[in-house]
């Protein structure tokens, strides 16, 4: 069966939608980060879809950078929310307020 | 890998960084001293990649099946960056004792982080500005955090890391639709059809997602609140290099994606847009800062006021606004790194003496140290024989061109608001008692670095034109 590249797209969207809203409302920093994470695998998905529906394989090529950039990105993330996490006893951004946030 | 010997020399100030990269590593595993050798092989190697950028100013080439541009602006953005990760190399040798991070991979994360700006700068296609902008990000965010041992910078690096990715999914999520409706990712190709995408929405959209990440980077009004905290809580050597490096990286991207949009069509889409976002940057930067007690917040908020003088060489979209932004950002790192070089010298053991209070009375105890603030403030905020005042002087001028006088008459104005706190600072110097004493550690390197930036800084000032001009004819 064939799906219509509109159906990805809208999924995608709405992925990111998700990442984004997580980002801004939950205050957990791992949950914070793994909203982000969602937001780049919607970017990845929609590069997927456009590049089967247009026949060109550089959007899944992208796909590859980005997937090896988001873990050194989770790799230096979650490094920095243990250090924090070792110094303060908890990973809740709205403790953090030693800087005016 | 290369075609010719020829793209392998044009090439080079990258293969010198990330060879350079490669024998840190080494040196970093086997020497004993490692933190004193790797300092001074970083800037044997910034100082020979930016001279021979410099030195191939005019050797411009598309490299690498169209994915990098050298010479020209390119090489220009390559001496600026490395020039400057030099005098902060320097600046560090001293200061990161105090500051209680003396490890050798500060100066490797250093490194890989000029080489990301240097991706970003030349690049041709978006995959390598997204590769430049991530090398680049991951490592400060590494650098932010480097003393794991302090909270401030603990908490300094979690804000950095988490706003810094949040704004890496808008620009990735921008570039798939950018891809999706162009059908390519090369930077040439999109610009070449521009005008039959410009109805469409898709693609609009990802253009819009694309530069608001980027207004993250660059310090700019809507992702603007991270600036104070990050630099006041990360080492002083790497906040002056976040506010200056990190953001001329990212104008220099903007330059190669939105500056040749905007230059190749006859209307300029999202004039509004960046109308609004340079406004509120100059305004908000200059007016808060007025408020702030600690100096490395208030060079935080004057950072983003600088931002939003830059962004109107974008909304001016003419060869003169984009020509005026780099200069800008060439006046901006010096004097920028040279007053952050400064803070770091007069900066004591555990983060004191950072307050403004602490510059009451320095022309009696340090004469040399509160001239040569003087002038990085006087750049600063914009008054004539400096830098700082031609960067501003250009950028208005291509914004007058562009019949938007009323916005060069707004950034007048704001410009006028920032001369108070920057000179607050050189008042207090020169006419007012320091209430408490400062002990001063003596650092010879750092000294010369803000010695060298201070002579940049007026080196600009006193002739401006020529390198105007070598800007301007390679646009």
């Amino acid at each position: 069966m064939h799906i219509q590249i509109e159906y990805y797209l809208i999924l995608s969207a709405f992925m990111f939608i998700v990442g984004v809203v997580g980002v801004l409302t939950r205050r957990n920093a791992i949950v914070v980060f793994m909203s982000i994470e969602l937001m780049l695998n919607s970017a990845n998905l929609t590069m997927v879809a456009f590049s089967s529906y247009l026949g060109n394989a550089v959007g899944q090529l992208f796909v590859f950078f980005v997937m090896a950039v988001a873990a050194a990105e989770a790799a230096v993330g979650l490094a920095i929310i243990i250090a924090l996490f070792r110094n303060k006893l908890t990973i809740n951004i709205d403790e953090l307020n030693i800087l005016k946030w | 890998m290369f075609n010719n010997i020829q793209e392998f020399y044009n090439m080079l100030p990258m293969i010198i960084i990330g060879a350079g990269i490669l024998v840190s590593i080494v040196i970093e595993m086997y020497s004993r001293k490692s933190e004193e050798l790797i300092a001074w092989f970083s800037v044997f190697i910034f100082i020979a990649a930016a001279i021979y950028s410099l030195l191939t100013v005019n050797s411009t080439s598309i490299i690498l099946q169209g994915m990098l541009a050298t010479g020209g602006n390119v090489n220009i953005l390559y001496f600026i960056f490395n020039f400057g990760a030099a005098i902060v190399t320097l600046l560090s040798l001293d200061y990161i004792k105090k500051y209680g991070t003396y490890y050798g991979e500060y100066y490797i994360l250093l490194q890989s982080s000029v080489l990301g700006m240097m991706f970003m700068a030349g690049a041709k296609d978006l995959f390598m500005i997204f590769l430049g902008l991530e090398l680049m990000s991951i490592c400060f965010y590494a650098l932010a955090g480097i003393n794991r041992k302090r909270l401030n910078a603990n908490e300094a690096s979690l804000k950095y890391f988490l706003l810094g990715a949040f704004a890496t999914g808008f620009v990735v999520y921008g570039i798939a639709l950018i891809f999706g409706t162009a059908q390519t990712t090369s930077i040439d190709l999109i610009v070449a059809k521009f005008q039959e995408l410009s109805g469409n929405l898709l693609f609009i959209a990802g253009i819009l997602l694309f530069v608001i990440g980027f207004s993250f980077k660059i310090a700019a009004f809507p992702f603007h609140m991270w600036v104070p905290d990050v630099y006041q809580g990360s080492a002083t050597t790497i906040a002056g290099l976040f506010s200056t490096g990190g953001k001329a990286a990212a104008f220099s991207a903007l330059i190669v994606t939105v500056g040749a949009i905007f230059s190749s069509t006859i209307g300029n889409l999202f004039e509004p847009y960046l109308i609004v976002i340079s406004v509120f940057s100059m305004l908000i930067g200059s007016i808060v800062a007025i408020a702030q007690e600690d100096i490395k917040r208030m060079l935080a908020y004057s950072s983003i006021s600088h931002a939003g003088y830059m962004i109107i060489g974008f909304a001016a979209g003419n060869s003169e606004g984009l020509a005026g932004i780099i200069f800008y950002l060439a006046a901006y790192t010096f004097m920028n790194l040279g007053a952050f070089g400064i803070i770091a010298l007069i900066e004591g053991k555990d983060e004191t003496n950072l307050s403004i209070k602490s510059y009451a009375g320095l022309s009696h105890r340090n004469p040399l140290l509160a001239a040569l603030l003087s002038v990085f403030m006087f750049s600063l905020a914009g008054i004539p024989p400096f830098a700082g005042f031609f960067g501003k002087y250009y950028i208005f001028i291509a914004a007058i061109k562009a019949e938007l006088t009323w916005l060069a008459i707004l950034g007048v104005v704001s410009s006028a608001i920032s001369v108070y706190f920057y000179l607050r600072i050189v008042v207090l110097m020169y006419f007012k008692d320091a209430e408490f004493e400062i002990s001063l550690e003596k650092s010879n390197t750092g000294l010369f670095a803000v010695i060298v930036s201070a002579l940049l800084v007026i080196a600009l000032g006193v002739a401006p034109g020529s390198v105007i001009n070598l800007i301007s004819s390679f646009f």
